[in-house]
C-alpha cells in the first residue's frame, strides 16, 4: 500500500503540473457538451425549399405560409420551372422543391382532391424521411383547416373511426437536447479516460522512465493501480462536472437515482481503463497508441447508439454492440436520467459492464511485463 | 555459490531471432569490486546488463546476481540492486526532492530515512539549492550525479551503471568516479559499462566484449601486460579491430 501511495503522489503531481490538463478537465467537457448538444440534432429547422407556384392563388399562398409558419421550412427560391427547382437542389440551395399545379385553389374550393408535387433531396435518407413526414402533417392540418371553409362540405365522413392519441412520455417536448446530452456526456468521459490511459504507460516507455521502475521491486498490480486510480478519479470528476452542466445549463430532469449513474460510470471506466492500458502496453510509441485509440473510439462512437439508434442497425451489427461498453453506459445514462429507471431495469447491463471490466483489467495487469521475453 | 561473489554467469546467452546478441559469456564479479564492462557499440553490453537486472529473459546459460537466480528470482534481485541507465531516467517534470521521495518510497525506506538520505545526498552533491527545482531544468552532469545517488540510496548490494558518464564533461566525470569509489568503499559492488578507456583504468577488473563474446578479462595492469600495451585503449583497439558488428 505504501508503494501505491508514493506512485499515486507521483502521478497526481505529474497530472496537475501539466498545464494542458486543466484545459482537458474543465474546458473540453464544457465545449464538447455545449457545442455537440446544440449541433448534433436531427430536428428540421429552416429547411430551404424552392417554390414552383403555377397557381398563384390565395390558396397556394396560404399553403406556402402554413409551411413557413411552422419554422421547419423556409422558402429559398421561386420560379416557374421544376427544372430550376431541381437545379437548386443540385447546388444545395434547397432540400425540396414544392410544385403547386394550376387550378390548385379552384380544385380545393370545389372539393376535388388537388395534387401537389414535392421533390425531396434524398441523399441523406433520414433527413428526407423527416421532410416528408413533416410535410405530410402540415398538409393534413392545412386541408382540415381549408376544406370546410372553402367547400362547406362536411368532411366528417372522412374521419377515420379509430382515433390515435399520441402522448410523448418522459420527454414531452420531444426536446432533442435532452436525448443527446446524456449520450454526449458518455462520449466525453470515455474520450478523456481512454486517451489518458492509452498514453500512460507508453509515455513512460518513450521517455525511458519505465525501465527505471521495472528494475525496482515494484509489483505489477501496484504499478497498474498507480496508473489506474488517478485517471479514474479524474474521469469521475469530469463526469460530475458534465452532469452539473447538464442539470443547471440544459435543465435536464434527473428523474432516476444519480447513484446509479455513478455506479455504472465507476464500473464502466475500469473496463475502459483496462482497454486503454492494454493498448498503451502494446504500443512502442505514443503515436502508435493514438492510432489504435482512434480505431476503438470510432467504433465505440459509431456503434454505441449515441447518434444512431442501435435498433436500426443490421442484425449482425446489433450483436456486435453486446461487447461495446459505451452502448451500455449511454443507454443506462439515458434510462436513469430521463426515465428514472431503477435497479431492476439496468442490472443486466451493469452485469455486462462488470464482466467487461473483470476481463480487461486483469488482462492489462497480466500483459504488463517488467521483463521482456 | 560462494558468498563472496556478487555476480556469477555461466554461458549466459541471449538471441534475438537468429542474431546472438550475447554469446555464452561467463564471468564472476566479487563483492565490493568495481567491474568495468567494456565493448564497442553493438557488442552486447546493454543486452548483458538487461539480463542481469531482470529486464530481459536470457535464452540460455545461468546467472546469479546477489545470490539469486535471474530466471526465477528476478524480483528478489531487484530489491538488492540499483540501476542507472545511459538513457537518463529520473522524472523530468518532478523536482529533485520529489524524485528522491518517490524512489525512496518504492524501495521501502521510511519517511524519516528518506528525509535524512535526501539531505545527506544533496549536501554531498552540493545541490541543496536545487532541491525544489525540476530535474528537467538541471544540467546533464548534475542529473547524472543525482541519478547515481538515487540509484544507491537504498544501499543496494550491487549497482549497475550503463554508460553513466555519456556526454558529460571531464570534471563531472571525475566527480562521478569519486562517487563510485565512495560506494565501493562501503562494500557495494559496482558493475559499470563505459566508452571512455581512461575510466577503465579506475576499475578493479575489466572485461572487453567483442561481438557478443568476452575476449579479455583481467585487471587493467594485467591486460596491458598481456597485450603489451601502454594503456587500455590500445588493448581495446587491438581486440575490437576484429569486430564484425558495430555502427
Amino acid at each position: 500500500m505504501r508503494t501505491i501511495y508514493f506512485l499515486l503522489q507521483k502521478e497526481f503531481l505529474q497530472i496537475f503540473r501539466d498545464k494542458a490538463m486543466l484545459v482537458i478537465i474543465f474546458a473540453i467537457p464544457v465545449i464538447q457538451l455545449v457545442v455537440l448538444a446544440y449541433a448534433a440534432t436531427f430536428e428540421l429547422k429552416n429547411t430551404a425549399f424552392h417554390l414552383v407556384d403555377f397557381d398563384q392563388s390565395t390558396a397556394s399562398q396560404r399553403l406556402v405560409n402554413s409551411f413557413e409558419a411552422t419554422g421547419y421550412f423556409s422558402q429559398a427560391g421561386q420560379s416557374f420551372s421544376t427544372e430550376r427547382g431541381v437545379e437548386d437542389i443540385l447546388q444545395n440551395k434547397a432540400k425540396m422543391v414544392m410544385v403547386i399545379p394550376q387550378n390548385f385553389g379552384k380544385k380545393l374550393r370545389s372539393g376535388e382532391k388537388p395534387g401537389l408535387q414535392f421533390l425531396i433531396n434524398a441523399v441523406d435518407g433520414s433527413t428526407a424521411g423527416l421532410i416528408q413526414s413533416y410535410s405530410q402533417s402540415i398538409l393534413r392540418q392545412f386541408s382540415r383547416q381549408t376544406q370546410p371553409r372553402f367547400s362547406g362540405v362536411s368532411v366528417a365522413g372522412n374521419i377515420s373511426p379509430i382515433r390515435i392519441t399520441i402522448s410523448n412520455r418522459f420527454n414531452q417536448e420531444l426536446d432533442y437536447i435532452w436525448y443527446m446530452v446524456p449520450g454526449i456526456i458518455a462520449i466525453l468521459v470515455t474520450l478523456i479516460c481512454l486517451l489518458l490511459s492509452v498514453l500512460n504507460i507508453v509515455r513512460e516507455r518513450e521517455i525511458g522512465t519505465i525501465e527505471q521502475l521495472n528494475v525496482t521491486p515494484i509489483k505489477k498490480y501496484q504499478f497498474i493501480a498507480g496508473k489506474l486510480i488517478p485517471t479514474w478519479l479524474l474521469a469521475m470528476f469530469i463526469l460530475t462536472f458534465a452532469l452539473a452542466v447538464a442539470f443547471f445549463w440544459f435543465q435536464i430532469p434527473f428523474r432516476g437515482n444519480i447513484l446509479f449513474v455513478y455506479l455504472t460510470a465507476g464500473i464502466y471506466l475500469l473496463g475502459i481503463q483496462g482497454l486503454g492500458l492494454l493498448i498503451s502496453n502494446a504500443s512502442n510509441t505514443q503515436q502508435q497508441a493514438m492510432f489504435i485509440n482512434f480505431f476503438f473510439v470510432m467504433i465505440f462512437m459509431m456503434m454505441g447508439g449515441i447518434f444512431t439508434p442501435i435498433e436500426s442497425m443490421p442484425q449482425w451489427a446489433q450483436q456486435l454492440t453486446v461487447i461495446n461498453p459505451i452502448a451500455y453506459f449511454a443507454k443506462i445514462m439515458r434510462m436513469v436520467l430521463l426515465k428514472g429507471s431503477g435497479w431492476g431495469d439496468i442490472q443486466m447491463m451493469i452485469g455486462a459492464l462488470t464482466l467487461i471490466a473483470v476481463i480487461l483489467l486483469p488482462l492489462a495487469v497480466f500483459r504488463y511485463q517488467k521483463r521482456s521475453a | 555459490m560462494s558468498n563472496n561473489l556478487a555476480i556469477q554467469t555461466n554461458n549466459l546467452t541471449r538471441m534475438f531471432g537468429d542474431f546472438t546478441a550475447v554469446d555464452h559469456i561467463s564471468f564472476d564479479v566479487g563483492r565490493g569490486e568495481i567491474f568495468g564492462f567494456l565493448g564497442a557499440n553493438g557488442a552486447g553490453k546493454t543486452t548483458a546488463i538487461r539480463m542481469l537486472i531482470g529486464l530481459l529473459e536470457p535464452t540460455e546459460g545461468e546467472a546469479t546476481v546477489a545470490g539469486f537466480n535471474v530466471y526465477t528470482e528476478a524480483e528478489l534481485i531487484k530489491k538488492r540492486i540499483g540501476y542507472m541507465s545511459q538513457k537518463f531516467s529520473l522524472y523530468a517534470d518532478l523536482t529533485v526532492w520529489e524524485n528522491i521521495r518517490l524512489y525512496g518510497g518504492i524501495y521501502g525506506l521510511s519517511r524519516d530515512a528518506i528525509k535524512s538520505k535526501a539531505n545527506e545526498l544533496l549536501e554531498t552533491l552540493n545541490l541543496e539549492d536545487a532541491r525544489d527545482k525540476r530535474i528537467g531544468s538541471l544540467p546533464l552532469g548534475w542529473k547524472q550525479k543525482l541519478a547515481f545517488s538515487v540509484a544507491v540510496m537504498h544501499e543496494p548490494d550491487i549497482v549497475f551503471l550503463d554508460e553513466p558518464t555519456g556526454g558529460v564533461d571531464p570534471i563531472t566525470r571525475r566527480q562521478f568516479w569519486e562517487q563510485i569509489y565512495k560506494v565501493a568503499e562501503e562494500e557495494t559492488t559496482v558493475f559499470v559499462t563505459t566508452h571512455y578507456m581512461d575510466e577503465a583504468e579506475y576499475c578493479d577488473r575489466v572485461s572487453i566484449m567483442v561481438d557478443g563474446k568476452i575476449e579479455a578479462l583481467d585487471s587493467p595492469n594485467g591486460l596491458k601486460q598481456e597485450f603489451e600495451a601502454d594503456d587500455i585503449e590500445e588493448v581495446f583497439v587491438e581486440l575490437a579491430r576484429g569486430a564484425k558488428r558495430g555502427d
